[in-house]
């Protein structure tokens, strides 16, 4: 799709997931502030449910199926389909392939859950800024983040499984956005490290290790604050962080709604562990 | 010096049925096992995992904690020379381990997305709070890790409440024993 330089109204339906819904409420109030500001509407899919996450591929392989099949037939007709969570955006993505591959699948999700939307659309929230100018959005965009220092965190949102390989690669994407707003890009290294899914709560161990590497990289390599775009990967790098002094952890969407202009930070501060406020003031962001 | 005995290959070839993976055509390069955060929580290497397959040395590799550890985060693959979907690979490995009934090695992950999946089964959705106690309270362990779960309560990164789908009827039939 081509740019354009004012953006026009677009519209998706939305599947949050359960770690936005339950627990980063902050993540997605902003996601929604971000989206009106740059003038994407956003439809939560009714009635969505829970997109199995790994506990459903680990043990249940029918259910790990049948999750997935459910919110692909409740979406709506000629809208793209759009995904927060990365872990979501892999269940769904890759489920909609199979269904596609398979005429054998196919056929037991027409039984099912009724006629397969060949064209459906499913795509990850880093989708609109292939189809918006951020800097057209706001006045002066190089002024907006004040050289503010931060480190961008993907997590395992960059890899995907092999059959899917050859679909669009977003390395790069927070990188760019945000020094379009007048942020400095802190490299470390470890943008891409895992950090630990489930991990956190049954090998607490083992998820402190990644995640203490990770933010002391950064931090190392002088970042103020990380910026994450998932929400899942935002609670393990807050929880599970034992490092005196940390940075703050900011979603991806938080700090995009305030360069824009959203006041409504107010609401997602008091949640966070490490308090932004301070180093925010510091930079003149608030 | 492992002597292979009489169908080795049986196991291979089920797992190959199973995930539909063709990790035959696996250099062991060892790309995978370098790019896997979570060696220190495995007592085999995702390569070496594959090389148990191969050798059809069942037990060893249905009961090691390598299959259980990885959390299918897709970094190994992306990284492998060959595109083996060594998480694929692990699903279908973890699946004949539930249904031969071998030993569990580790006990507290299995638990763990039980526990999660119970919660989707009842609401449709994951239900954090409820997850964690049970699973807290299945291990008789209250108390460690109390600090994170009252830092959790305290930001309110834990609802109280369920988020439920209104349509229950559709769960039985994504349950369907
Ligand atoms: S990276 Fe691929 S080819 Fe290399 S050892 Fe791992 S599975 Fe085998
Ligand atoms: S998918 Fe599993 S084996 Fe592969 S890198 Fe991730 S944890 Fe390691």
């Amino acid at each position: 799709m081509k740019k354009s330089s004012k953006n026009s109204l677009q519209k998706f339906s939305f599947f949050p997931g359960c770690s936005l819904k339950a627990s980063g409420h902050e993540n997605t109030d902003s996601i929604y502030k971000f989206c009106k500001l740059i003038n994407v509407e956003l439809v939560e899919l009714d009635d969505w449910n829970c997109c199995g996450s790994s506990s459903a591929h680990s043990v249940d392989r029918e259910v790990a199926k049948n999750l997935p099949m459910r919110n692909i037939s409740l979406a709506p007709k000629g809208m793209p389909l759009m995904v927060a969570c990365p872990s979501c955006m892999i269940r769904l993505q890759q489920t909609y392939l199979h269904i596609k591959q398979s005429e054998k699948l196919r056929k037991e999700y027409e039984e099912n859950w009724g006629t397969f939307d060949e064209n459906l659309k499913i795509v990850h929230f880093f989708e609109i800024f292939e189809q918006i100018n951020l800097e057209d959005s706001v006045e002066n965009p190089k002024e907006k983040l004040n050289k503010i220092k931060v480190a961008p965190y993907y997590g395992c949102m960059l890899y995907t499984p092999p059959d899917m390989r050859f679909g669009k690669s977003y390395y790069g994407l927070m990188e760019k956005s945000l020094k379009s707003l007048g942020a400095q890009i802190i490299e470390y290294g470890y943008s891409t490290q895992c950090c630990g899914t489930y991990l956190s709560v049954a090998k607490p161990r083992i998820a402190q290790n990644v995640v203490n590497r990770v933010i002391s990289k950064a931090m190392e390599a002088g970042a103020e604050c990380i910026v994450t775009a998932c929400s899942m990967c935002h609670l393990n790098l807050e929880i599970r962080c034992t490092i005196k002094d940390s940075i703050p952890v900011l979603h991806f969407s938080e700090l995009l709604s305030m360069a824009l202009g959203e006041k409504d930070h107010k609401k997602w501060f008091p949640r966070h562990i490490v308090d932004p406020i301070p180093l925010l003031k510091k930079r003149g962001l608030l | 010096m492992i002597k292979l005995g009489h169908g080795h290959d049986k196991l291979s070839r089920e797992i190959k049925k199973l995930s539909g993976i063709n990790f035959n055509a696996c250099l062991h390069c060892k790309c995978c096992t370098n790019a896997c955060p979570f060696l220190e929580g495995m007592d085999y290497h995702p390569n070496q995992v594959i090389r148990l397959v191969q050798l059809g040395l069942e037990k060893k590799v249905l009961e090691s904690s390598t299959i259980w550890v990885c959390v299918g985060c897709n970094t190994c693959c992306s990284h492998c020379p060959m595109a083996i979907d060594i998480p694929a690979v692990m699903d279908s490995l973890r699946q004949m381990a539930l249904e031969q009934g071998v030993k569990i090695a580790e006990p507290d992950i299995l638990n763990f997305h039980k526990e999660v999946l119970k919660t989707v089964e009842k609401y449709g959705r994951t239900h954090k709070l409820e997850i964690m106690m049970r699973y807290k309270l299945k291990k008789m362990d209250l108390l460690s890790d109390m600090g994170v779960g009252l830092k959790m309560l305290k930001k309110r990164k834990l609802d109280l409440t369920p988020s439920k789908i209104k349509e229950k009827a559709s769960l039985e039939k994504i349950f369907k024993k």
